[in-house]
Formats: structure tokens, sequence, C-alpha cells
């Protein structure tokens, strides 16, 4: 759907994203997820065509960036960071406006623009003015602003940032609810929210592409740094240490805290390789009795902040 | 094209729904009736030209002030991105802006057509400066706005475009009366940049296609100056 190649971008000097490549499936829901700085909006930007690249090449199903812009903009909605709209209009003028620019009208008009009332929740502050609303409603009529036309593609720039965790979910929701056919890129610093709502994670920093995949993949990543979890009963620390150790892709061993007659060992795994059935096999050879086996892949935090802060 | 129908619409609509138009429109009409009015029975003569004479010293305040927000309060609260990453062509934004301002400056002139009435019924008035009066205004006018586009492009602060356009647009409405500051050898070349002079022609009633050029000059060179600048930023 979208292809992006070798995308770079210089803002005078400085290098905000610097050749990234990247292909975004039909139907995908993809988060951005960077620290603040790392070129996410300047990304988001020159895929909507609000900025220029400084080099390399946007194609977004048959149209690229630099001939077809505009047909491009007519299959994309975009809600810019904190949904920056007129102050001074009325929600419904604004609406109204955006459809006569996106060619709607008549009939198919008044149905967008009631489907987005409904949809957003807007009913209310249709007459409102937009300077007055708080910024959960903002960013809900920004919402509508970018699916007014039923867009094929859905860019939203941090849409949840800066509201409160209620207004978050309204939003996570309205998100999910036009994912299932829709191709959406949604940028954010918030992992949960990635986790929440995307089927695809793309994490970048200092402008390039630090990690790419499914949340699953990412947090299974290439298995390093996976933990497993053991409690045990009926043995000691050093039986357990001497059998366990011997298994293939175990590189440490440490003792948690357990109840009196249990041993909770925590396992660090460094092959890519799942060493469970290993684990399992050499308990099974012993008289001991497993009480628990678990396996966590590393929190997506821990992975975004490896990958982020190498200074 | 079509696109810029719609700009333009929400653009002239903005201004009524605000404070903005009355406010300017009412500046307008007391400045400048007041200095119609004062000298217009010691002439003694049923004329307009004392209204259109003050007119490129009046533009140069008024207009920037009607376009000082057209792109500076766009980039300041941001809303310019959420326009130009709709289905739009930069011109065509410009376009709308443009002709919202214009049909501003063209209402904003309407009631003083009743100054023309009035002069009518008060001796024998000769028609044919005044309608070249009005046209030469509504020239004069559009230049200006495109001139407050331009400097409205160049900075997110209104504050700073209105100075800018007011700055510019004084220049070219002063420019050709200032004429011993310049050497000879341009005199001619500074004369025919100057807004007054080209106006002045017109406000006689003479429609000369050197004037009417000229106005669509300073036009086209304004606003593409604008989209160079709004094109510049991406």
């Amino acid at each position: 759907m979208i292809h992006v190649e070798k995308l770079t971008k210089y803002y005078g000097e400085l290098c905000a994203v610097n050749n990234i490549d990247l292909d975004i499936r039909k139907g995908e829901i993809m988060g951005l997820l960077g620290p603040n700085g790392a070129g996410k909006t300047t990304t988001l930007r020159m895929l909507t065509g609000y900025l220029e690249p400084s080099s390399g090449s946007i194609r977004v199903k048959d149209f690229t960036t630099a001939q077809d812009m505009l047909s491009i903009k007519r299959l994309m909605g975009y809600l810019p960071e904190s949904a920056p709209l007129y102050h001074n209009m009325l929600v419904y003028d604004y609406l109204e406006y955006v459809a006569g620019i996106r060619g709607l009208d008549g009939q198919k008009k008044a149905e967008r623009i009631k489907t987005m009332v409904e949809l957003c929740g807007l009913k209310g502050i249709m007459h409102k003015t937009i300077g007055e609303l708080s910024k959960g409603l903002k960013q809900r009529v920004g919402l509508a602003h970018a699916m007014l036309d039923d867009p094929e593609i859905l860019v939203l720039d941090e849409p949840t940032s800066g509201l409160d965790p209620n207004q978050i979910v309204e939003i996570r929701d309205i998100i999910r609810s036009i994912g299932k056919d829709k191709t959406i890129v949604i940028s954010t610093h918030i992992l949960s929210e990635a986790e929440a709502t995307c089927d695809r994670i793309v994490i970048i920093d200092k402008g390039g592409i630090v990690a790419d995949g499914s949340t699953e993949m990412l947090k299974m990543g290439a298995g390093q740094g996976k933990t497993i979890y053991l409690t045990l009963k009926d043995t000691g620390l050093t039986q357990a240490r001497e059998v366990i150790s011997v298994v293939k892709g175990v590189s440490h061993i440490h003792e948690e805290p357990s109840a009196a007659d249990e041993l909770r060992l925590k396992l660090t795994i460094s092959t890519p390789d799942d060493p469970r059935e290993a684990i399992y096999r050499a308990i099974k050879a012993t008289d001991w009795t497993l009480l628990e086996l678990h396996q966590e892949g590393k929190s997506l935090e821990k992975i975004f902040r490896e990958l982020t802060q190498e200074a | 094209m079509a696109q810029a129908r719609h700009i333009f619409i929400k653009e002239l609509k903005d201004y009524f729904v605000s404070p903005i138009a009355y406010i300017v429109i009412c500046i307008f009409l007391l400045i400048s009736g007041w200095f119609f009015f004062s000298t217009f029975f010691l002439i003694n003569q049923a004329t307009l030209r004392t209204f259109f004479s003050m007119l490129p010293l009046i533009f140069p305040f008024v207009i920037p002030a009607v376009t000082m927000r057209l792109f500076a309060e766009e980039l300041h609260i941001g809303s310019f991105e959420m326009l130009l990453t709709l289905p739009v062509r930069l011109s065509d934004v410009i376009i709308g802006k443009f002709l919202a301002c214009v049909v501003f400056v063209a209402l904003m002139m309407m009631p003083t057509f009743s100054y023309a009435i009035w002069a009518s019924f008060m001796g024998d008035l000769d028609w044919g400066p005044v309608m070249g009066g009005f046209l030469g205004a509504v020239l004069l006018g559009s230049a200006y706005s495109a001139i407050g586009i331009f400097a409205s492009a160049t900075t997110r602060n209104q504050i700073i475009a209105f100075i800018v356009g007011m700055v510019i647009c004084f220049a070219l409405s002063l420019v050709d009366k200032m004429l011993f500051f310049f050497p000879a050898t341009i005199l001619p070349f500074i004369h025919y940049l100057g807004a007054g002079f080209h106006f002045e022609n017109i406000a006689k009633g003479i429609i000369d296609s050197r004037d009417i050029i000229y106005f669509i000059s300073v036009i086209f060179i304004a606003l593409y100056g604008a989209e160079l600048i709004m094109q510049e930023k991406r």
C-alpha cells in the first residue's frame, strides 16, 4: 500500500530522517514509535505531503509523492499532533468546509458528516466554536476531519497525547473500530498504546529504523534476554542449579523470593531457540515437583529503552 | 480550482463572523469620510478627487490589517498542516485567500459609492473619473492585498505581517512622490514603480493598459512570492 524508499529529510544541517525504508501493507495498523525528536512527525509529514523529502521516494498505491501528491492526499486522512484546528469556526462549519474541499456534496456530504458525528461522538458540540472545546473533544473533531471522506489510509500523529485515561480509551476504541478495513499509521511514544492498538511496530531513533516487527516478534526479539520463571518443590538451590544449568541456552540462574518450601528460579535465556522443552525434560528425569513454568518476553518498554538509548 | 472556491468562501465568512470586518470597515469609512467631507465644501466642486487621492495613503494601513492573519495565523496555530494535507494545491489556497480579500475590499468600498450619488445631487458630477476611481481603488486594493498576503506568508506573527505589509504598501504609495531622492537616470523606472501614480491615472478616468498591467504584475509577483515562501517552508 505504502512504499517508502531511502527517505531522508534535512532541516538545514540537521538530519531529521535518515534513509528510511518502509513497506506498509493494506489493512495494517502500524505504530511508529520513538523518543521525542526521533523523526516520527517528520516522517508522517512527508508521508502526507506537508513536507517534501530531501531525497528518497514515497509511493502510495501507484502514485508517487513527487508527481501525484493530490491523488495521494485524496486517499489519505491525516490528523497532526494536537489537532491544530481553526479556533474561530463552529464544528459543523468546519466539517462542512473540509467535506467541500474533499469534494463531497449534497446527500453524500450530509451522510458522511452524520456518520462522523456518531462515530466520534460529536453530537452535543456541533454548534460550538472549536476554540471552546476541551482537548479531548478537539482531538475527536480532528479525527472526524481525518476520516470524513472515508479514506483508505489514516495517518494519526500522537492521537492520544495529552488526553486523560478515559479519553485515551475512547480514542483508541474509535481507532480500533475503523481499523478493521483501513491502513492506519499511528505515531506515539506511549508504548502500552502501541501494544494495545497496533499489529506492527516500527521503532525509530535518530532518524533511522531500529526495529520493525509485530508486537510479539519484537518482544520475543531474537530470543536474547528472554526469561523463564520456574517454581519447584522438593529440591534445593544447588541441586536445581546443577540440573538446569546444563540445559542448552540457559545462561544465568537467579533465585527469587518464594514460599518456604518452594524454590523460585529466574532463568535468563541467551539463544533464539525455545529451551522450555529441554528444561521440562531435565526436571522430569528427577523426582522434583514442578509447580510453575512460564516464559516472559522482554517488555516493550525494555526493548524500546535498549534500542533508543545507546548513546 | 474548485478547491479555491471553498477556501474563498471560508475566508470571506471568517471576516464577517468575527468583528474584524466591521471594525476595519468602520475605521476605513470614518477616516476616508472625514478626509473627504472636511474639504468637500471648501473646494466647492462636485468631485470625488480628494476622496480618491487619499486612498493610496489609507489603504496601506487598512489592507494589511485585513490580510495579516491569512497565513500568519495558520502558521501560528498549525492549521496550515491540516489544510495542506487535504487534497488542495498551495496555489488554490493562495488564490482563494486572495479573492476573499479582493471581495472584502470591494465590499468595503461599496458604502463610499454613496458619496458619488450624494455629490451628483450637489452639482454636475463627471461620472468618468468616478467610475475610474472605483475601478482603480479595487485594483489598488487587490495589489495591496496580494502584498499583504506575501507579508503574511513570511512570518507566523500577525503584527510583524501587518508591519511588513504596511511598509511595502506605503513605499509603493509614496515612491513616486519622493523622486528627488533618486538619481536622474533611474527616475522613469522609479516613477513607474509607484502605485500611487498608476492609481491616479485610472482615477482621472483614463484606463490605460499600462496601468492595468502594472497592477496585475504587482498582484502576480506578490502572490508568486508568497507561494515560493510557503514552498520553501516545506
